[in-house]
């Protein structure tokens, strides 16, 4: 079985890093007019997910509050990042992709479209850690859908 | 007597198989070649139900079911063998008590102690049975170092205290608890006394008469044991007066479609086909930890704790929680890493061949009690070695590195 540690020595590269100590999208967006808040009961990540989308479907701004582990906080930082200025089904697309990438079933065009969250790709290696990666998204959709 | 670390991890076939650094303890050890060799042969060579069949094999599958009752009994010094059941677990043997004690013990309006240090398998069985019974259940708080307050404690008691039950040793502090004036003070209430030691038997020396516990509960498998086997030990005046927890097979005297007389101790609480493979294990377990002595055991551990607390104090980014004298720990170290959440301080340990735990260890309420989420936790057993846990301490000290921080 692959593992891990087989494929790099340390999942957090740089990418992840920066984002968890330094976010971009880590703010209160008080006049927020979409609040959903996603928990992971097992390890604790609580994240609050704060969007604005205007009457075309577009969302506008994006924020988060909360905290957890690297992988939930940056993943949830880079998201946003994707998201902001994208119309509802882009963003809905965007985040069935990044499930597809994480069982490695995507194109190198589609891996494109992900940017920064292919920093994501190796929870795989990591089963335990993939409802980290994935609790912004999580909480995305419900949003949205 | 120092301990031959060699020797000893050479009866491990576990550390033959993998070069994993092995400091989750405290969720289960590792199992020695005479348990795995204990269990392998009873069922290769002596597997019948026991109690029931009138030949030879069955009866010799209750000889060795008993044997192991007795081992267990010598082990912490109970008066007698019928003093022992057998369960899967600790926790399965606080729900017992639970259900049977509380049964007999616990009425509308009484109150139940715990500490709030508790693991939940002490903690959500008599929240069960306080709903239950319309009692309450009342936490006793603990110190920055996990040891109680004796003045707090009695503070609590009173007239309509039914059940104090407190754990032996924390599972996240590791300290050991002060029992016997708690017990004292129990007793003159005309209160019972549970002691949990799913953490303290394995790594201490355990007398139940000397303790004056009325119950103790402690799991097989975090004492070199098989899983699905566990022990509890109640003094046999109260355990006659309880009703059986589950009711089926090998548990009665006779049956008829009207009434039911129910076995002596211990089969009263035994029921259905025992797990004798795993009993036999857990006598294998004891025989091994009496060959290397507790005391030696226990010896060797402290060595290792105050290693570990030593290489870890050299760390300024770990917050040891607890005691800062490494002789409260007992192998455990349950610690923060400044500015790394608990998960990703495991999960970059696991890619560095490193098992430790991250989360609240079972200890929610005491989590919150400390105002921390979670944390990660080393707990360290006899055949640990030194080199191991300066592995570990060596990759702690790079963590805050990989996760990026500057310093």
């Amino acid at each position: 079985m692959d593992t891990l540690n087989s494929v790099s020595r340390t999942f957090y590269n740089e990418i992840l890093t920066e984002h968890n100590i330094h976010p971009f999208n880590k703010r209160d967006l008080t006049d927020a007019g979409f609040i959903k808040r996603g928990v992971n009961p097992s390890c604790g990540d609580d994240i609050t997910l704060k969007i604005n989308i205007d009457e075309n479907g577009i969302i506008t701004d994006g924020a988060y509050i909360g905290d957890g582990c690297a992988i939930s906080q940056a993943s949830c930082d880079i998201m946003l990042d994707l998201v902001i200025g994208k119309n509802k089904e882009e963003a809905l697309r965007l985040k069935e992709i990044f499930l597809r990438m994480i069982k490695d079933e995507i194109s190198d065009e589609e891996e494109e479209m992900l940017e920064e969250a292919v920093a994501f790709a190796d929870i795989r290696y990591m089963p335990a850690r993939v409802k980290c990666a994935v609790l912004g998204w999580r909480t995305l959709e419900e949003i949205l859908k | 007597m120092d301990i031959d670390k060699f020797k000893i991890r050479a009866d491990f076939p576990f550390f033959e198989k993998s070069d994993l650094i092995y400091v989750d303890n405290a969720a289960t050890s590792q199992k020695p070649r005479q348990v795995i060799e204990a269990v392998s042969d009873y069922y290769i060579e002596h597997n019948a139900n026991p109690y029931r069949g009138l030949y030879d094999l069955s009866e010799d599958a209750t000889g060795r079911y008993e044997h192991a009752r007795k081992r267990v009994a010598e082990f912490i010094n109970a008066r007698e063998p019928s003093e022992i059941i057998f369960t899967r677990n600790a926790t399965e043997s606080l729900n017992l008590l639970a259900y049977s004690l509380g049964e007999i013990c616990v009425n509308e309006g009484d109150e139940i102690i715990v500490s709030i240090a508790e693991h939940h398998s002490n903690m959500l069985p008599f929240r069960m049975l306080a709903k239950r019974k319309g009692a309450k259940v009342i936490y006793l708080e603990c110190n920055k170092d996990g040891s109680f307050d004796i003045e707090k404690f009695k503070g609590l008691l009173n007239e309509k205290t039914r059940i104090v039950s407190i754990t032996g040793m924390s599972n996240v502090y590791g300290n050991i608890t002060e029992v016997s004036s708690i017990v004292k003070l129990t007793h003159e209430k005309d209160a019972i006394f549970i002691l949990d030691g799913a953490q303290s038997v394995p790594h201490s020396i355990t007398d139940v008469q000397a303790l004056d516990v009325d119950f103790l509960a402690f799991s097989g498998h975090k004492m070199l044991g098989p899983m699905g086997i566990g022990v509890l030990y109640g003094k046999k005046e109260i355990l006659e007066r309880m009703p059986p927890f589950l009711q089926g097979g090998e548990m009665i005297e006779y049956v008829t479609k009207d009434e039911v007389s129910y076995a002596p101790l211990p089969n009263k609480f035994e029921a259905g086909t025992v797990n004798v493979g795993g009993a036999i294990g857990l006598a294998a377990a004891i025989d091994y930890i009496d060959g290397i002595g507790m005391n030696n055991i226990v010896k060797a551990e402290e060595e290792l704790t105050r290693f570990a607390m030593d290489e870890i104090n050299k760390n300024p980014y770990v917050e040891v929680i607890g005691s800062d004298d490494y002789r409260m720990h007992n192998g455990i170290i349950t610690f923060r890493i400044k500015d790394v959440h608990p998960h990703d301080v495991s999960s970059i340990c696991a890619s560095l061949n490193i098992a430790i735990r991250a989360g609240h260890h079972c200890a929610g309420p005491l989590h919150d009690y400390i105002g921390i989420s979670s944390t990660n936790r080393i707990s360290l057993m006899f055949y640990n070695t030194e080199d191991e846990v300066k592995r570990v301490t060596d990759a702690l000290t790079k963590i805050r590195k990989l996760m990026g921080f500057k310093e």
